[in-house]
């Protein structure tokens, strides 16, 4: 008996409390494997829309990182900790994928770096910040430099195209002998639909070489990817279905009420505003950030509508060819009274605690 | 099974009826909500039949053992006590008693490390064990329907059952709830991995389950009894349909996820209905027992042992023989780790319970108690220290797995502020702890700890809130006695005023008007006349006593005839305030017009006086009698003393009469005449009395 007596064979590690068992789930896991659900949507961009998509998602994620291990330092903390958790990775990859494919590097460099250090880490860093880091970027660019936001250059097959890896280099980094993006630049869909005040539909679709089938050439495509991307996200139990199919519904809903045909009024068929524009990579990417969003998942179907609502209502009579960012952003806003109102409805109680708390 | 047991549709349609279905295997099961898949590891220790370990030299049995008060010892240090005998009594309702696991001496009551989260030491009873194995006196019951519930309901208490699933709660006490039970469940479920000391149970003890299940069934009076098990046990399904078959007993199985084991949640897989919040099930008719419980009621009932053994899984991956064992309350886990061959060097956590809602310690000394299932002697790789938590990015992936609903993130947000409110706001304490959260957190974030230690910190706050609140409530109230007692001071300075005030406007009424009046009210006429024969009287009894002034100088009246004479002239000067009491009362009831009982009370004064003053010229008699007849000699004390003596009670109860009327009259008001009425009458019979005393003294 003696021999095992011994308080010490067990005392390396003491008392420790329950669960002792844990789970496989990482931090780390989820966002790789979010990360990795956007290669099928980049590659698309990258065929339609040429090397520019690739380069701006390596800088932007080189950015994000910088960013993220200049401020934990700063702040004293481990740089490999925190860099390990991939959310900084995840940031600049998802803004890479939003910015327009050829804009240039320093545009790039003022949204991760915004996004980055004050929209999340001068809030306490992950978990803490309320907006969306990356759309918080984007607008942020958006707003400042509209004119580089809003070209697109023509997706494949049309003339102009650029699809040699060294000119993309260059039209980002200009280093000395610039291209001007502007002589090859084009107008996305969306922003054509939004300008075209004579044409029907089908004399646009005619008319203008960037419409291709439903949603225009190289949109629907990339869109399909980011949609079958969020779909394994789901299947993988990364987040629920909830926040994606609110503003999926909510966008093709307002897009058949307010859908006026062919005239040259129309705001487009709810495939096109499905398929085009920022739609899916918004439903299952950025709307899906758990930190800036509701947190139940009747909030998050709330959120997700709430978001498609203002996309469309952005789309059809905003400012701005897209809405995607902004109205993440409003929805941001609008999460912690989300999350107030949709508690759901504990085992045992006759129904659920909305609100505040209650004072005596 | 049988023709019935076809038709699952009536099982659900009417419980009643369905309880006739036999071990029906379609009856209808409901999800759980959230729950988590952890890693089984039930395997290992479920090769081997359930051993007995050689018998241990010492056993260490904790008083604590179960929910509630610890027992009380009934031994002292060095008794010898045979096994199975009370070595401690329940010390209250909610507690256990606790028996000797085998026979031996009793070496200490000391504190000794127990198994508890805490690391704390409690008092336990140390017993050196003889090796005789001699057992006490046993009382086995042949035929449970003989007895009355109550009756086994006390036998379970002797026996020191508690519940064995882990929370331990005396089993007595949920035995006898109060309310009608429909519905016995028992718990074979044993949802937490490693653990498989009920799944052994049921597959070698089957029939004792059923007929634990059957007493049971009989002291709840409940039509229905079903039995839970998760499906990764088909052995002990096996053998439990095997041992229900032809009973009123129906084994539910359902697919194995955690928490399914908790209470709460089998009632919501077998029935759909929740616990509300903050009742018990038997709100809703139905208990729940563990089935390793319903072995020990039976063992307790039909052999008359009580609890001194249990069923505890010896696992993990330091031991080289894991297995179950029958070990015997008290045994100290090193000797049980031992028998399973611990390997010393690789174990890293030695847990008591499962790897879920267990707990680790820091010691092997301490002994299995009756709540104890299982110990996990467990390798680094097995449970390995849990990472660096990283933030919570609210992925919602511990709202998805909380069994009761709960949104774990918020909690957890809530919790780091130490927001109270917010916290109760989102239902704190309706987490059971499971740990699901916790498992599933992809931060790695002690989840269940946080809300533990919000759970204590709220308890504390709120403790200390009931405590200030109760000061608080003390402090006002006396605040409110000193105000009341102020006011009432204030209402009697107040009311005394007034009736000084009434008096003095009276008599001056009465001085202006008495003339005019005494022609027209013959009552006030008789008082004057009263008034005049009492004058008459005083002027008489002052002739007296001035007559008597000069013969009391050269011979000194005797000190029983001083206070006679001093008490009768206090009695003359109350019956004149009584007289303008009167007078006052008259006044403030002809205001009423209330008369009747006004005239009556007066001439009763009036008889009243008069007898006073027939009692005073009747004394100064007598007085001048004795003394002129005794007083040329020695004064004959004894005659006039025994007259004096009578003369003084008597003055004296007439003395108290007349001061009772004048403080009756004095506070009267319409409403006390009835009793002022009353007081006259015996005023009067005391004055009657005094008359006839008086008369046969003359």
């Amino acid at each position: 008996m003696a021999l095992i007596n011994s308080r010490s064979s067990i005392s390396q590690r003491g008392r420790e409390t329950s669960p002792h068992a844990l789970g496989q789930n990482s931090t780390q896991r989820v966002m790789s494997l979010v990360i990795m659900a956007t290669i099928p949507g980049l590659m698309a961009q990258t065929v339609f829309f040429g090397w520019g998509a690739l380069i701006n998602v390596a800088w932007c994620s080189l950015v994000a990182m910088g960013c993220e291990a200049a401020v934990v330092s700063l702040r004293q903390r481990s740089v490999s900790f925190y860099l390990s958790d991939c959310s900084a990775l995840l940031t600049g990859v998802l803004l890479g994928l939003a910015l327009p494919p050829f804009a240039p590097w320093w545009l790039s460099l003022v949204a991760v770096s915004f996004g980055m250090v004050i929209g999340k880490h001068l809030y306490g860093g992950l978990g803490q910040n309320p907006f969306n880091p990356a759309m918080l970027g984007y607008v942020v660019v958006l707003i400042s430099f509209p004119q580089e936001m809003t070209t697109w250059l023509p997706p494949l097959g049309l003339e102009g195209h650029n699809n040699s890896l060294s000119d993309a280099l260059f039209t980002i980094f200009p280093l000395g002998q610039a291209v001007s993006v502007d002589a090859i630049s084009m107008a996305t869909p969306l922003d054509v639909l939004r300008e075209n005040k004579s044409l029907t539909i089908n004399e646009l679709w005619e008319a203008n070489p960037v419409f291709d089938g439903m949603a225009g050439r190289g949109w629907m495509w990339v869109n399909l990817a980011y949609l079958a991307s969020g779909v394994f996200l789901i299947w993988r139990k990364v987040f629920t279905w909830h926040g994606p199919a609110g503003m999926l519904a909510a966008i093709a809903i307002m897009a058949t009420l307010f859908w006026s045909g062919n005239g040259s009024d129309s705001q487009g068929s709810p495939l096109f505003h499905l398929l085009s524009g920022a739609t899916m990579l918004g439903a299952f990417f950025i709307i899906t950030d758990p930190v800036s969003g509701a947190t139940s998942n009747r909030g998050r179907l709330i959120f997700g509508a709430g978001v498609g609502v203002m996309v469309y209502v952005i789309r059809a009579w905003g400012g701005y060819p897209d809405g995607v960012a902004f109205a993440t952003l409003l929805m941001n806003m609008a999460a912690p009274t989300i999350d107030y109102y949709t508690q759901p409805r504990t085992y045992g109680h006759h129904k659920a605690n909305k609100g505040l708390p209650k004072k005596d | 099974m049988n023709a019935i047991a076809k038709s699952p549709h009536q099982d659900i349609q009417s419980p009643v009826a369905g309880s006739q279905v036999i071990a029906s295997s379609e009856r209808k099961i409901w999800p759980l909500t959230g729950g988590v898949h952890p890693e089984e590891n039930k395997h290992q220790s479920t090769s081997c039949p359930v051993s007995v370990p050689p018998l241990p030299e010492t056993l260490v049995l904790p008083l604590s053992q179960h929910a509630g008060l610890p027992a009380d010892p009934l031994i002292r240090v060095g008794d010898k006590v045979l096994k199975g005998q009370m070595i401690a009594k329940a010390s209250g309702f909610v507690s256990a008693a606790l028996h000797a696991p085998t026979s031996g001496t009793i070496t200490a009551i000391e504190n000794r490390p127990i198994p508890h989260a805490s690391g704390f030491y409690d008092l336990c009873i140390i017993l050196a064990a003889d090796g005789q194995e001699q057992w006490c006196q046993l009382a086995p019951v042949t035929d449970y329907r003989q007895l009355s519930p109550a009756e086994l309901v006390e036998k379970v208490r002797d026996a020191g059952i508690s519940g064995m699933g882990g929370a331990g709660f005396p089993t007595a006490i949920k035995l006898a709830p109060g309310t009608a039970i429909n519905t016995l469940i028992l718990n074979g479920t044993e949802c937490e991995p490693y653990i498989t000391a009920d799944d052994m149970l049921m597959r070698e003890k089957a029939d004792a389950v059923i007929e634990g299940a059957e007493i049971l069934q009989y002291m709840l009076g409940a039509q229905e009894c079903l039995i839970g098990i998760e499906d990764n046990k088909p052995e002990a399904i096996a053998a439990m349909r095997r041992a229900a078959a032809g009973k009123n007993i129906d084994i539910v199985v359902f697919p194995a996820i955690y928490p399914s084991g908790g209470e709460k949640q089998l009632i919501q897989i077998l029935t759909a209905q929740e616990v509300p919040s903050g009742k018990l099930p038997a709100d809703l008719g139905m208990v729940v027992q563990n089935v390793g419980t319903a072995v020990a009621v039976k063992e307790a009932i039909v052999d008359g042992k009580p609890l001194i053994s249990r069923i505890t899984t010896l696992t993990g991956d330091a031991l080289t023989a894991p297995q179950n064992v029958e070990a015997l309350i008290g045994t100290l886990a090193q000797d049980l780790l031992q028998y399973a061959a611990l390997k010393a060097s690789e174990l890293s956590t030695l847990v008591f319970g499962g790897p879920m809602m267990g707990f680790s310690v820091d010691r092997m000394d301490i002994p299995v108690i009756k709540t104890s299932n299982c110990l996990i002697a467990a390798t680094e790789d097995e449970f390995p220290a849990a990472p660096d938590a990283q933030a919570c990015i609210r992925c919602g992936h511990c709202a998805e797995a909380c069994p009761s609903s709960l949104l774990p993130q918020q909690l957890y947000w809530h919790a780091r502020a130490e927001n109270h409110e917010q916290l109760m706001h989102h239902n704190l304490f309706d987490c059971i702890e499971c740990g699901a959260c916790s498992f599933v957190c992809p931060s790695s974030i002690p989840l269940v700890q946080y809300y533990r230690a919000s759970k204590g910190a709220i308890r504390t706050q709120e403790a200390k809130h009931a405590k200030s609140e109760r000061s608080k409530q003390r402090y006002e109230d006396r605040l409110a006695r000193l105000a009341q007692e102020k006011a009432e001071k204030e209402a009697k300075r107040k009311a005394n005023a007034e009736r000084a005030a009434k008096l003095k406007a009276a008599k001056t009424a009465e001085k202006t008007g008495s003339d005019a009046k005494a022609e027209e009210d013959p009552i006030q006429a008789a008082i004057a006349r009263a008034k005049a024969r009492k004058a008459a009287a005083a002027g008489a009894s002052e002739s007296t006593s001035a007559g008597q002034a000069p013969s009391a100088s050269d011979r000194p009246l005797s000190a029983k005839q001083k206070e006679l004479k001093v008490q009768l002239s206090m009695a003359k000067a109350q019956a004149k305030k009584t007289e303008r009491a009167l007078a006052a009362a008259e006044a403030s009831a002809e205001l009423k017009g209330d008369r009747g009982d006004i005239e009556q009370l007066k001439s009763n004064l009036a008889m009243l006086h008069e007898q006073v003053s027939k009692l005073q010229q009747a004394f100064d008699e007598k007085a001048q009698d004795s003394a002129s007849k005794n007083n040329p000699e020695k004064p004959a004390k004894a005659p006039l003393s025994d007259e004096a003596k009578k003369l003084k009670i008597e003055s004296a109860m007439a003395n108290a009469a007349v001061k009772k009327l004048q403080r009756a009259i004095a506070s009267a008001g319409e409403d006390e005449l009835d009793t002022l009425k009353q007081q006259l009458v015996t005023a009067e019979q005391k004055a009657a009395e005094m008359k006839q005393a008086l008369e046969g003294l003359s």
